[in-house]
């Protein structure tokens, strides 16, 4: 088991021209914290890019920014906060769910598996904040697509769709990303004791206000407890609504959404607690150190309380829900893994969803983690695997 | 007119015309199939209106099931298909071919869903982009991307294009505003990827898809996500001795941390055929106009309406003024949005460009332009999307002189070169099509087209959807199918580069 650790582009190019010629395969790894999100990579060698790191353009005033791929996103971050700015799809790291140390994820990994945060019903997904990119396909070849402006319409964008192919199309080795101003001021507004269908119901009406409700998440009360700022909710369910911009703004649109939570009971949390509430929230964190299986299902917000009062019946688990009740963290309970996993791709389907076993626990193996496409799907995605990687030698595997 | 270089017809398919068309008739019966040149006169080009070519028959489907059958004829008979949704491109997207079927969907017009509490209206692709905004009215929800055709063009284009409009800056353009789509693939095959949600698992089709031009598939419903309304809008007019103190104003909002709802500029020359025509009060002393505008919940509108005025003051603004009403903003625009007919009194013809180039550039793109006015001796007026970087220069000239349609596109893609050449890109919203397809060469190499043809092989591997398009002629990589360039070892070297 060989890991080969470029430096710059060309060594990428020389690797994968190799490897492309002698058939063989790598895992490509950025700093491995979801090494354990998807299939196991059928690989015994890994291309570890963290040797390609550094932030090669910043200009703040244009919003723009370039990194190469095994950049630390902490490093980013921390450039971009001295301006004021940050990533607005607010990335996930999610490491600590495979009982990885937080802080390492990099700006390749993240692409790659185009995971954002609570803010991304409003901002955006990362791929969408991806302006370009350049990459090696699996014929060892050197692209690019994109550029550094945030219009442009120039051919196929190929930066937005090789985001999230985990890196079984191409491999990033430098991306240019748009960036925005940090919101000065925050608050969120948390309402008390709702169940789950009520709390969703108020969630979607919030976003369907004006009043720019950033992020929407409900917390059942079987979680509740375990977030890291004491709300006085005495166990009950959260739901939580986040404000952010400038100061008046957000006193402002805080006293509209009370308006609109009519006599329910509230309270409003200010800035920095606020901002660690949805940083717990942002990672899953509730999760994190554990070993069960862990579900994640995108589907349309008011099909989230519908799915969960399915699968009760099928065993137990715990929950919670955020982009306004469209993504659902689902962790099963020991013995009830088997069971939860033979209802849930069903369920979520007839919601209009789909579920991906982000963390298989004892799950069996025949479960694939990634949702079953529908055939004529599946068989583009084929087309699109074997020509951009005819010898399968990125990740083979990895996506099922 | 000039001479463009499409795809050599398949003569197989000229000779066989007859027994296409009755076959399509059989698959679109009644008025579905037009194959008369009276018929198909109105179908022979799109809003880039320099070329026009007949197709080889218009077919106007009504159904998914009539789409998937068309295709999959053509895919098994070798016949090429441009599709086409309003047809008001500015890149020729929807330009017929002599050999091609021209699938019109202008049929598919009706919404079939709306969603309010989950947030998504589901509807037909030949659905104008108003008609949903229209749709969601009564409830205070739009759909925010938004086109200055947007009256007309259809959101099926709207998807092709990725198309974005003056409020993309804080709004985004249309692939970050689509959740869904139903699509036939060429050889008929129908697939539907993502939905009423926010994620599609797997490979990112959508975003594939979104500004994929018409060759990937025929789109047969959309899935967009609406907004509600802002509470307030206002504007600000702003009026500058130079164009860098309005691109450092532009420049100063952003680094505030500010992102208007749009942010738009216009050149001396734009400014005045604008007050010509619309009297909307803008100042005739000034070098530069900006039309900035903000909206949110009124709290935050007020606040940053006198943070903007502030920077306005400090870069030199000579002339400030605040709407005080929905009238009054409405005047604002007036100018800008009728720029390109007020233009159009200036010249016989003009051609609208579209380059894109990083803000801070502007100053030096400006002057650059006005040399090359003079070195070709054609008038420009500019029209640009200040926030973020997207340039709508006008060039006039007029088509009935010899010579100066010739000079007016070779000025083009100088200004598209130069666009390039500062960091920018050939093409912010209006699409390369036919228009720019030949200039792909200035921002891509040949691996970067290679591998934008191995997306398309992968949808498309007869190459059989809108060909022409995209991707320049003659590019050694246009007809390679699932076959790639490999390392410059190439089959047919004796093809000229481009």
């Amino acid at each position: 088991m060989a890991v080969l650790r470029p430096e710059n582009e060309e060594e990428v190019v020389r690797v994968l021209l190799e490897r492309y010629e002698r058939g063989s395969p790598v895992a490509v790894v950025g700093s491995g914290g979801k090494s354990g999100w998807g299939e196991t990579v059928a690989a015994e060698d890994s291309l570890d890019l963290s040797g390609l790191s550094g932030v090669t353009l910043y200009e703040p005033n244009e919003l723009v920014l370039s990194a190469r791929a095994g950049t630390p996103l902490s490093m980013i971050e921390t450039l971009l906060a001295e301006n004021d700015q940050e990533l607005a799809f607010e990335p996930m790291d999610a490491a600590p769910l495979f009982g990885g140390a937080s802080g390492q994820a990099t700006l390749g990994g993240t692409l790659a598996a185009n995971v954002s945060g609570p803010r991304r019903i409003k901002a955006g997904a990362a791929r969408d904040h991806v302006l370009g990119i350049r990459a090696v396909s699996g014929w060892g070849e050197l692209f690019k697509s994109g550029g550094r402006v945030v219009k442009n319409v120039t051919g196929y964008d190929l930066s937005r769709g090789l985001s999230g192919s985990w890196g079984t199309l191409a491999v990033f080795t430098e991306i240019t990303l748009k960036v925005l101003p940090k919101a000065p001021d925050s608050a969120t507004l948390v309402v008390l004791g709702l169940n789950d269908a009520a709390g969703v119901d108020l969630l979607c009406a919030a976003m369907g206000s004006p009043w720019e409700v950033s992020s929407a998440a409900h917390v059942p009360a079987a979680l509740s407890a375990n977030l890291p700022v004491d709300l006085g909710a005495g166990g009950r369910a959260l739901t939580l609504m986040r404000l952010e911009g400038v100061g008046p703004s957000v006193d402002y649109r805080a006293e509209k959404l009370r308006a609109l939570a009519g006599d329910l009971e509230a309270v409003l949390v200010a800035d920095t607690e606020s901002r660690a509430l949805w940083r717990h929230l942002r990672d899953a964190s509730f999760f994190a150190g554990g070993q069960g299986a862990l579900w994640r299902l995108s589907l349309p917000p008011l099909g989230g309380p519908r799915v969960v009062n399915s699968l009760k019946a099928a065993g137990s688990f715990r929950h919670f829900y955020d982009w306004s009740g469209g993504l659902l963290w689902l962790a099963s309970e020991p013995g009830s893994e088997e069971a939860l996993a033979a209802l849930m791709r069903g369920t979520v389907e007839r919601e209009g969803g789909y579920a991906t076993l982000v963390r298989r626990g004892t799950t069996s193996a025949d479960v694939p983690a990634f949702h079953p496409q529908a055939p004529a799907l599946a068989a583009l995605a084929r087309n699109l695997r074997q020509n951009f990687d005819p010898k399968n030698i990125l990740n083979p595997g990895r996506m099922g | 007119m000039t001479r463009l270089a499409m795809p050599a017809p398949f003569t197989d398919t000229l000779e066989r015309r007859s027994e296409i068309v009755a076959a399509l008739s059989a698959i679109v019966p009644g008025e579905g199939v037009v194959a008369d040149e009276r018929g198909m006169r109105p179908f022979e080009c799109d809003g880039l209106t320099a070329y026009q070519q007949l197709p080889l028959a218009v077919v106007l489907p009504e159904t998914v099931e009539q789409v998937s059958r068309v295709l999959a004829y053509c895919h098994e008979n070798n016949v090429r298909v441009v599709p086409r949704g309003s047809g008001t491109s500015l890149s020729g997207g929807a330009l017929p071919l002599e050999d091609a079927v021209l699938l019109v969907m202008s049929r598919f017009n009706r919404i079939l869903e709306i969603d309010f509490p989950n947030r998504a209206v589901v509807v037909q692709p030949g659905v104008t982009n108003l008609a949903i905004s229209k749709a969601v009215a009564d409830r205070g929800f739009y759909y925010a991307p938004d086109p200055s055709s947007q009256i007309a063009c259809s959101i099926g284009g709207n998807v092709a294009e990725n198309s974005g409009g003056v409020h993309c800056l804080k709004y985004g353009l249309t692939t970050n505003n689509v959740l869904g789509v139903e699509m036939v693939l060429m050889d008929g095959e129908v697939v539907r990827i993502g939905g009423k949600r926010l994620d599609a698992e797997g490979y990112d089709f959508l975003g594939m898809i979104v500004g994929s031009e018409g060759l990937l598939g025929v789109v047969t419903e959309v899935t967009v996500r609406i907004l509600q309304a802002p509470e307030i809008a206002r504007a600000l007019l702003l009026g500058f001795p130079s164009s860098e103190a309005a691109g450092a104003c532009v420049g100063d909002v952003i680094a505030a941390g500010i992102i208007p709802a749009g942010m738009e500029m216009m050149d001396r020359p734009a400014i005045l055929a604008a007050e010509d025509y619309a009297h909307a009060g803008y100042p005739r002393d000034v070098e530069a106009l900006l039309i900035v505008e903000l909206d949110g919940p009124l709290g935050e509108v007020g606040h940053l309406i006198a943070e903007v005025e502030k920077i306005a003051r400090d870069n030199e603004a000579s002339f400030v003024r605040v709407s005080q009403n929905e009238e009054e903003r409405a005047l604002f625009w007036l100018g800008r949005k009728a720029a390109f007919p007020a233009v159009g009194r200036l010249a016989p013809d003009y051609y609208c460009m579209d380059g894109t180039i990083p803000r801070r550039e502007l100053p030096h793109v400006l002057k650059r332009m006005r040399e090359l006015s003079e070195e070709y001796g054609l008038g420009v007026a500019n029209m640009f999307h200040a926030g973020d970087g997207n340039l709508h220069p006008l060039i006039l000239y007029d088509a009935n002189v010899p010579g100066e349609l010739e000079k007016a596109e070779a000025f083009g893609s100088d200004i598209l070169k130069l666009c390039v050449e500062v960091g920018g890109v050939l093409t912010g919203e209006h699409g390369v099509g036919v228009e720019k397809r030949d200039l792909m060469g200035e921002m891509f190499n040949e691996q970067d087209i290679g591998h934008q043809q191995l997306l398309k092989a992968a949808f498309d591997n007869k190459h059989l959807l809108n060909p022409g398009k995209m991707f320049p002629q003659l590019c050694r990589c246009a007809e390679l199918g699932r076959m790639h360039v490999h390392r410059g070892r190439i089959p047919f070297p004796d093809i000229p580069r481009f």
